[in-house]
């Protein structure tokens, strides 16, 4: 059914659709609404049986659907930014066990300077916890994602986390398609776990194991999730043939086949770079997109077929490893026949608007091949210097942040 | 041929045996219900009170439900002495996730028993002191907070011993542990730190709180169906020397709970909805003395030189909770 909804509202139901168990909830911009969502239904009853724990922590979220999952309940949570962190432990915990858990991360950045507007680096820092990682560029791709991934966890027996950005898709207001619950149950059959608590048939589950096995433990969910590489893609067919649509899959292509130049990103950017490539485009420059829905496992085949001849690869990423570059863009060189030709763009840090001019002038300049290895987009350069003179000139220069804010200006007469 | 003479009753102490007392009120362990929940060869030391304390407990808990139980457990000696695999000593469905988060995986399988129809099925948490007071203070708070349906079971040995010994909120005064020396002018675990995680409990006001110790293992299991007989959150909190920690004989170890006991140190108690509803009585109080001088971890207390004025803080202690909790059998022994 079509409707328009706020993309929170819209993953709730889909959600609901999912048929969870047992929801852990605690609050986190930006993904509130969501659970809150959820708790509204839970507790009219329009979602039944379910079981709705408001608990005191993210790290106690994950722990209660810890312990939910390794009982035979279909767990769901949702978390951000300093939450995904601070529940980190547990997350590493749910894979190691292979929990199906799923769990929505609405991308925000993380703190310090405490920000709550949107990036990357929070699903980037777990990037290799074990959780199969999806990202969506779309509300309607944010909601179908999380339908495929609850029978994608439970049929591997691996978590899935669903990326959604914070605010540009959870608080935007959009047109979706919603399915039908007749839809979903024909998609996704029940949780038949693995592994369970079961007092009709004891087993230990988290025991210790030492050197003797650990490799092969770790090893084994490599291989769940190279599996997941086969899976995924043929689910989304299936979904596409079920609910007459294109969603997930483990990449997006568009306009690469005869690309001199390939932009990669993952999340809703996306929409603004195809904006930008088809305006490039309509000059005469022959630029591609490829957006990356899957990000764990890494579709290394994928991406290799998909970047093919293009002789560069422009990758757009709104996080990035301090003191190395790039996090997105080290994967794709694993991927490309010139990781020389690979280009990095720091872009959308903390919620900072991605402007297609911007995009349109860093695009041009690696056309050119005048662009760095390492770009900051729309970097103020100039308050970073007098930051750094301010350090040289006197020992005891203050906090950091504030002062750079402070030369920065209102941000009032920043906005053209 | 050798003789082995056979002791029908322990001597020296006001237990009673067994077979004196009416079938109903035998200890679960002494009768073919036993469930050897925590089966025998695990790899706990010699005079582990914990392996005792929980071989006493979950078996009361798998008694008191019929079987439908389920356990989780924190990090800590427990888990590593009960569960080296490929071997594991739990006869009972069994998870350990993290140090710190057992309570709230305790409330997660009560959430998914609930919601599909199998409420009968109990769930019992457990941790050590560290994974109690410490790193797992939060989400036990939660649990208690919510009166989620899990009974917590905290077996208290003061102090961290799986890593070697180190302090814990736990850790009683004066004790000297691998982060609290017996050095300098005030050796050992400082005064005046330090978490009552009983009264904690009870100021949550939840159904059901008791303390407990392996000297009294009828009484301990008692209060495991006690609690077995509420729903909501329920806190147990057993005193079980460690031989390591503690630095005494692993004989010894029944015997140091019980000077705990008597001494006034550990106060035996329950309670119901945030209130106090039971002491068990001390017969003869002992003076701490007699508590600390059997262990290592209190032996510059006695020597190069005898610290009065540190044991005369410890006995102030121990007078405080007899009065607090008015232990002391005033009709007589």
């Amino acid at each position: 059914m079509l409707k328009q909804t706020e993309g929170s509202h819209a993953v709730a139901e889909a959600v609901a659709l999912c048929r969870p168990e047992v929801i852990c909830a605690y609050p986190i911009s930006p993904q509130t609404h969501i659970v809150e969502g959820l708790g509204e239904m839970v507790k009219s009853g329009e979602l039944s049986p379910c079981e709705f724990i408001n608990v005191e922590s993210e790290f106690a979220a994950m722990s209660v659907a810890i312990g939910a999952s390794a009982a035979g309940a279909r767990a769901y949570t949702a978390t951000a930014s300093q939450g995904l962190l601070f529940m980190a432990e547990a997350v590493f915990n749910a894979s190691g066990m292979g929990l199906p858990i799923v769990m929505t991360v609405a991308n925000r950045a993380i703190g310090a300077p405490i920000n709550i507007w949107n990036d990357h680096t929070d699903s980037m820092s777990q990037r290799d916890c074990g959780w199969i990682q999806l990202f969506a560029e779309t509300n309607q791709e944010a909601l179908d994602l999380h339908i495929q991934a609850f029978r994608l966890a439970e049929e591997l027996s691996v978590p899935v986390m669903v990326c959604m950005d914070g605010f540009i898709l959870t608080h935007a207001y959009e047109r979706v398609d919603m399915p039908t619950q007749a839809q979903v149950d024909a998609y996704l059959p029940p949780f038949e776990p693995r592994q369970v608590l079961d007092p009709q048939e004891p087993v230990s589950m988290g025991a210790m194991v030492g050197p003797e096995a650990f490799t092969e433990v770790r090893y084994l969910a490599h291989v769940k999730q190279m599996q997941a590489l086969d899976l995924i893609p043929a689910w989304a067919a299936e979904f596409r043939e079920a609910f007459g649509r294109d969603s997930g899959g483990l990449i997006h292509a568009y306009r690469t086949e005869d690309a001199d130049t390939i932009v990669v990103a993952l999340g809703s950017v996306l929409g603004t770079i195809k904006d930008t490539v088809d305006a490039l485009r309509d000059k005469g420059h022959r630029f591609g997109v490829l957006g990356i829905t899957c990000f764990r496992p890494w579709p290394t085949a994928a991406i290799r077929q998909a970047l093919g001849n293009a002789k560069k690869v422009v990758v757009l990423e709104k996080a990035f490893g301090v003191g190395l570059g790039g996090i997105v863009s080290a994967n794709v060189r694993t991927s490309s026949g010139s990781p020389e030709s690979v280009y990095t763009v720091i872009a959308g840090l903390g919620g900072r608007p991605i402007t297609r001019d911007s995009l349109a002038r860093i695009f041009l300049e690696v056309e050119a091949g005048t662009a760095p290895a390492l770009t900051f987009l729309d970097l103020n350069r100039a308050v970073v210097d007098r930051a750094l003179a301010r350090e040289r000139a006197t020992r005891r220069s203050g906090p950091i942040a504030e002062a750079l804010v402070r030369d920065v200006g209102l941000v009032t007469a920043q906005l053209r | 041929m050798s003789f082995q003479p056979v002791k029908f009753y322990q001597t020296g102490t006001f237990t009673v045996g067994n077979r004196l007392l009416p079938d109903n009120e035998r200890s679960v362990q002494s009768t073919d219900r036993r469930h050897n929940s925590l089966n025998s060869g695990h790899r706990a030391c010699q005079g582990c009170g914990e392996a005792l304390g929980a071989r006493y407990a979950i078996d009361a808990a798998m008694e008191a439900t019929s079987g439908q139980l389920i356990a989780a457990n924190a990090t800590g000696c427990l888990e590593v002495f009960s569960t080296p695999y490929p071997e594991t000593s739990w006869q009972i469905p069994w998870v350990h996730s993290l140090f710190g988060n057992t309570a709230a995986v305790a409330t997660g399988i009560a959430a998914a028993m609930r919601v599909k129809g199998r409420a009968d099925v109990r769930v019992v948490a457990q941790g050590g002191d560290g994974g109690t007071t410490d790193i797992g203070f939060g989400c036990l708070s939660g649990m208690f907070e919510r009166n989620d349906d899990v009974l917590y079971i905290c077996y208290d040995n003061g102090g961290y011993m799986n890593t070697g010994v180190q302090r814990s909120s736990a850790t009683p005064p004066a004790a000297r542990t691998a982060t609290t020396m017996a050095v300098g002018p005030t050796p050992g675990n400082p005064f005046g730190q330090g978490k009552d995680l009983p009264a904690i409990a009870m100021a949550h006001n939840i159904p059901y709180v008791a303390t407990a110790t392996v000297s009294e293992l009828r009484d301990l299991e008692a209060k495991v169906r006690r609690a077995m007989e509420f729903r909501g959150a329920r806190y147990l909190h057993i005193l079980v020397p460690c031989p390591l920690g503690w630095g005494h004989d692993s004989a010894l170890t029944i015997r140091m709970a019980r000077l705990a006991h008597e001494s006034g140190i550990f106060p035996v108690f329950e309670a119901e909805n945030g209130e106090v509803t039971g002491v068990s009585k001390i017969r003869r109080q002992v003076p701490v003395e007699e508590y600390l001088k059997p262990q290592k971890r209190y032996a510059h207390l006695f020597s190069p030189k005898p610290r009065a004025d540190v044991i005369g803080r410890i006995q102030e202690a121990a007078d405080k909770n007899i009065r607090k909790y008015g232990l002391l059998d005033t009709q007589g022994a």
